[in-house]
């Protein structure tokens, strides 16, 4: 099988040209087309799959520098019968209006949550090193890397927050 | 993109070997080589992913410093322990930049090279004497409001983009570099980036085939540490003009100021003389106008970036009253 990258926990074989980002590896190569291309250069977010338990914009990354790491997609947190508390939140705050930065937006916050979690700071901190307080502000500092051009953002935000509350509780 | 070659390094003298090709790049975090390859500003035949070479630890230095791996993601050394309570200007700096997907890839070695954000230099149809020697800049008489307003040439008047490298300029940060032949040499982050002057394409010190392995910082010093980033928007945006400082007072005296600026000059820009002046000295509006005024003795605007030079002086002036606050 050569080199791999296991995919939602498949294990998939790495494509031949080293040009191929991890992005068009997923959408193309692999069908998962849940994982967007809104710019292609870093700057919207669309993209946002986790590698490693960590977010990334996957166009900015060449699926040949994955071999071995574990990447998870939108389609790897849910499905419609079995949605994930953000997904859940997503639907019931009507976090969105026409979808497409949808999926980059939930696996970013899903990244997110573990971020709080560890009480990773942010620019919106007061405090390095205290506690994090989720508040509206933490909460659009840390998405600030997932641009939506319908302005669903007042709905994002509370659902994100809806979920941060669910499991933190 | 332009098709390469793709090589995995697995030591840093793999590294080292494959780098030093002609036509060779090394690739860390991607999230700059990647966006200029996809706009054919970077076309390398070699690229060469360090990310498996193995210098990406942070760790204690002898001397009480810190030594933060070339490979080091901006996020590990922003929510490193030792960075958030000795080095709080650095782990801010990094948190005002980006986003954190982009800080959960970029490094310390990308972070410091990353190429400025000028338009012109980024869009091949267009004249820059960075990306094409003897083209012209598009910037000089164009859109030059990223632009600098120190330190600027007739050739190039681009900025250095990031905030990192200001932070550890205003920590006195050393860069650790090594080549192919073993030779390992350390600069100065202060003397890392390059003036444009005539040779515009030189953004830093390295050589061909030299990589960055780490970025030592010296122990910590007492103080109050800030970094103030004014920008276009309020997260996710360039530095319009940054600043980094340092700042201790003793029986009401300002007895360290350690200051450097971004957003105005191709390099991370530090001036003694402002030191020189505030140590000793009682704090006042004045003499915050004083540092401004040594600061911009020399600045240019090119129209669209005029804006800067008032903006440097206030921006100046309200970290100076924070910090000197904060350190009472
Ligand atoms: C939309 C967007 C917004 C951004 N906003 C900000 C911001 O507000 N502030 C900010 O500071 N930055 C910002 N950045 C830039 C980002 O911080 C840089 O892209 C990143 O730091 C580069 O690091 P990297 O590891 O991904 O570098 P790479 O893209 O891998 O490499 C960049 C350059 O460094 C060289 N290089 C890498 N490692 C080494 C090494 N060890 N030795 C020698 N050479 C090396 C490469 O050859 C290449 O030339 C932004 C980027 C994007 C796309
Ligand atoms: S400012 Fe520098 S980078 Fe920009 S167009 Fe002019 S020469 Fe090129
Ligand atoms: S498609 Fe990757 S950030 Fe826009
Ligand atoms: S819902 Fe349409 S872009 Fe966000």
């Amino acid at each position: 099988m050569g080199e791999t990258i296991s995919v939602n926990g498949t294990q998939r074989s790495l494509p031949d040209d080293p040009r191929i980002t991890l992005l068009d590896f997923l959408r193309r190569d692999l069908g998962l087309t849940g994982s967007k291309k809104g710019c292609d250069h870093g700057q919207c977010g669309a993209c946002t799959v986790i590698v490693n338990g960590i977010r990334i914009n996957s166009c900015l990354t060449l699926a040949a520098m994955h071999e071995g790491d574990s990447v998870t997609t939108i389609e790897g947190l849910g499905t419609p019968e079995d949605p994930s508390p953000l997904q859940r939140a997503f639907v019931d705050q009507d976090g969105f209006q026409c979808g497409y930065c949808t999926p980059g937006q939930i696996c970013s916050a899903t990244a997110m949550l573990e971020e709080l979690a560890n009480d990773w700071p942010s620019d919106a901190s007061n405090d390095l090193e205290g506690k994090i307080e989720i508040s509206g502000e933490e909460i659009r500092e840390r998405m600030s890397g997932n641009l939506c051009r319908c302005g669903a953002y007042a709905n994002i935000v509370a659902a994100i927050r809806d979920a941060a509350t669910e499991t933190s509780a | 993109m332009r098709p390469f070659q793709y090589e995995r390094a697995r030591t840093l003298g793999d590294a080292a070997r494959l780098v030093a090709g002609a036509d060779a790049m090394a690739i860390a975090g991607g999230s700059n080589l990647l966006d200029l390859m996809k706009l054919q500003v970077e076309t390398p035949g070699e690229l060469v992913d360090i990310n498996r070479a193995g210098f990406a630890e942070i760790e204690d230095a002898d001397d009480g410093g810190l030594r933060i791996g070339a490979l080091a993601t901006n996020t590990a050394t922003a929510v490193h322990p030792r960075v958030r309570s000795d080095y709080p200007v650095l782990a801010r700096a990094i948190l005002a930049g980006a986003t954190q997907q982009l800080r959960n890839k970029a490094t310390t070695g990308g972070n410091l090279c990353q190429r400025t954000r000028c338009f012109y230099f980024m869009n091949i149809d267009q004249p820059c004497n960075k990306r094409e020697p003897g083209s012209g800049c598009g910037a000089i008489d164009g859109v030059a409001k990223l632009h600098a307003v120190l330190g600027t040439s007739d050739e190039c008047i681009a900025t250095y983009p990031g905030d990192m490298a200001v932070a550890l300029s205003a920590l006195d940060a050393t860069v650790q570099i090594a080549s192919v032949d073993g030779a390992e040499r350390s600069v100065p982050v202060r003397d890392f980036h390059c003036l444009p002057g005539d040779t515009p394409w030189r953004e830093n010190v390295l050589e061909d085939g030299e990589v960055i392995t780490a970025v030592t910082l010296p122990a910590p010093v007492a103080g109050v540490q800030l970094y103030r980033k004014v920008r276009e928007r309020s997260s996710y945006a360039f530095a319009l003009v940054s600043i980094a400082a340092i700042v201790e007072m003793r029986d009401g005296v300002i007895a360290r100021a350690d200051l450097s600026f971004g957003g105005l000059a191709h390099k991370p820009w530090h001036d003694l003389r402002i030191s020189d002046l505030l140590e000793g000295a009682a704090p006042s509006a004045q003499l915050y106008d004083a540092a401004a005024d040594l600061l911009l003795e020399d600045a240019r605007g090119y129209g669209e970036n005029d804006f800067k030079i008032p903006l440097a002086r206030r921006t100046l002036h309200a970290v100076l009253a924070q910090a000197v606050e904060d350190a009472a």
